[in-house]
């Protein structure tokens, strides 16, 4: 420090009122706060821009998937006392049930024709043998169970609905599907044989979706037939539909094609495009 | 002489700042959402007077089309809305800093004078503190409206898992409605805030970010004199 310096210095400090040094030191407490709170803001920003330019995961940034996946797991759904959607009585099923996606459903019905394919689960490629063809005259013949309850569509809007068909743990122990070993699956005592996933598929190709086996397995899921104590319409989904209250609307496959069972996820249609894949209730 | 006075605790301030970036983002992703099944409107014997929203403001902020998009913010950042209030909560009743913010009986009647003064219809200014009792009443009350929203949030989220839950709010739809009106009260909450912040000038304002206010000596403080 050179003598000018000090001098200028020195005389600073004497024209320096005690209010003079308190506006001092005001503003560098301040300066040195927003500094902080800027630098928060910018690194804000900056953990916005890294997440919106990662690669997307299936139509969804690859961070938020992450989450999502992890929020699965957290509200995933067991075998042992599953939770049940509320049931309603069947008056207050609603009369005009809304219909809301025809993916799957281009292609004129032939219900003569139309047959369900199963294929049984299998650690290598699936041989023609593996496949159960089953005419729905077979699956109106297994014990009816109806479910009326608020069916969830993804949009945000719900409308209490009646169905009536087959529940899919009563048709996966008829024809002895859903097992690694294909044997008659059992939720009670070896659960840990089923497999992890369920697929279906609409003939065309065109739809298809994946559900965990504890949602698939859950007694309320049901291969639908009916609709208001009616055969179900063909823009509901006939001959055969999915009907399975613990998932959103976009879960229920209308006219299922094919079922196979897998340990890892099978496409989904709108997991595909960003949305969860889980999709539960 | 003035001098410098403490007045947001570090952590408050934290919580602040965080929750402010949190919940626009879980509005703005609600909006997306909401916009695949936007029905609520204000009707006035059969005439619609306001249509939450028009299109003119989806367009406007760019809405139509990214329901999966609003989805995936939603599902993540509630748990940082989640965690934030809580620990927020916790804070508020272990630091004993709820009793500076909590309503007293004559809050509501106090509120009323504020506003009064607030409008300019009244001269006397109402006793201030910390906070006073309007802010009393709005501070308390959006911590529970907080919570309103994650309870009715988790109905909507899952229904089935939470059904006791659900039938207690009254239903799915029941919730969807509490939980877009809990959505409404928080934009009108955050309009009235800013004009309060603005009002009440930098000296308030900075004390959000820095901690503390300056204050005359004798305790009186800035606007009062």
């Amino acid at each position: 420090m050179n003598q000018s310096q000090r001098m200028k210095n020195k005389m600073e400090d004497k024209i320096q009122t005690p209010e003079d040094k308190f506006k001092i030191l005001v503003r560098r407490k301040t300066i040195r706060s927003f500094s902080i709170f800027f630098l928060l803001i910018l690194g804000a920003f900056g953990i916005y821009r890294w997440t919106i330019t990662q690669p997307k995961v299936d139509n969804a940034y690859a961070p938020l998937r992450k989450v999502l996946d992890v929020n699965s797991k957290i509200f995933a759904r067991g075998y042992d006392n599953p939770s049940l959607a509320k049931e309603f009585s069947k008056n207050s099923a609603a009369g005009r049930v809304r219909v809301n996606g025809k993916y799957g459903l281009k292609s004129p019905l032939d219900s003569t024709l139309w047959r369900l394919k199963v294929v049984r689960f299998s650690n290598l490629a699936p041989l023609p043998s593996d496949t159960i063809v089953i005419t729905i005259d077979e699956i109106r013949k297994l014990p009816k169970t109806e479910v009326v309850f608020n069916f969830k569509c993804i949009e945000g809007w719900s409308q209490i609905t009646w169905w009536g068909g087959v529940r899919f743990s009563d048709f996966a122990k008829k024809y002895s599907i859903g097992t690694r070993d294909n044997s008659i699956p059992d939720t009670k005592n070896s659960a840990e044989k089923l497999t992890d996933y369920c697929g279906l598929i609409t003939p065309d190709r065109e739809y298809y979706v994946g559900i965990d086996m504890p949602s698939m397995m859950h007694p309320q899921t049901i291969l639908c037939y009916e609709m208001n104590g009616q055969p179900l319409p063909e823009n509901q989904g006939a001959p055969l539909r999915l009907i399975i209250p613990v998932k959103y609307g976009v879960k229920h496959i209308k006219r299922i094609g094919t079922i196979f069972f897998s340990d890892s996820k099978p496409p989904d249609y709108w997991a595909l495009k960003g949305y969860d894949y889980f999709a539960g209730l | 002489m003035k001098k410098l006075l403490d007045k947001h605790s570090l952590p408050v301030r934290i919580f602040h700042w965080i929750n402010f970036p949190v919940i626009f983002i879980m509005i703005w992703s609600g909006t997306l959402i909401y916009w695949a099944n936007g029905v609520y409107k204000i009707t006035v014997a059969n005439h619609v007077l306001f249509k939450f929203y028009p299109p003119s403001v989806y367009k406007a902020l760019n809405i139509p089309y990214r329901l999966a998009e609003g989805m995936s913010w939603h599902f993540v950042f509630m748990w940082f809305f989640f965690f934030n209030g809580l620990i927020y909560f916790i804070y508020l009743i272990f630091s004993g800093e709820w009793r500076e913010m909590i309503p007293k009986l004559s809050s509501f009647k106090d509120a009323w004078s504020v506003l009064l003064h607030d409008l300019h219809i009244r001269k006397k200014k109402p006793e201030q503190g910390k906070y006073n009792a309007a802010q009393r009443l709005a501070y308390t009350g959006i911590v529970f409206m907080g919570f309103g929203s994650l309870l009715t949030g988790l109905v909507i989220y899952k229904p089935v898992e939470f059904s006791y839950l659900t039938t207690l709010l009254g239903g799915y739809e029941a919730a969807r409605f509490q939980h877009f009106l809990l959505t409404i009260g928080f934009l009108l909450f955050f309009v009235i805030h800013i004009l309060q912040v603005i009002l009440a000038g930098w000296n308030n304002f900075r004390s959000v970010v820095t901690g503390w206010e300056v204050k005359d000596d004798e305790s009186v403080s800035e606007n009062e004199k």
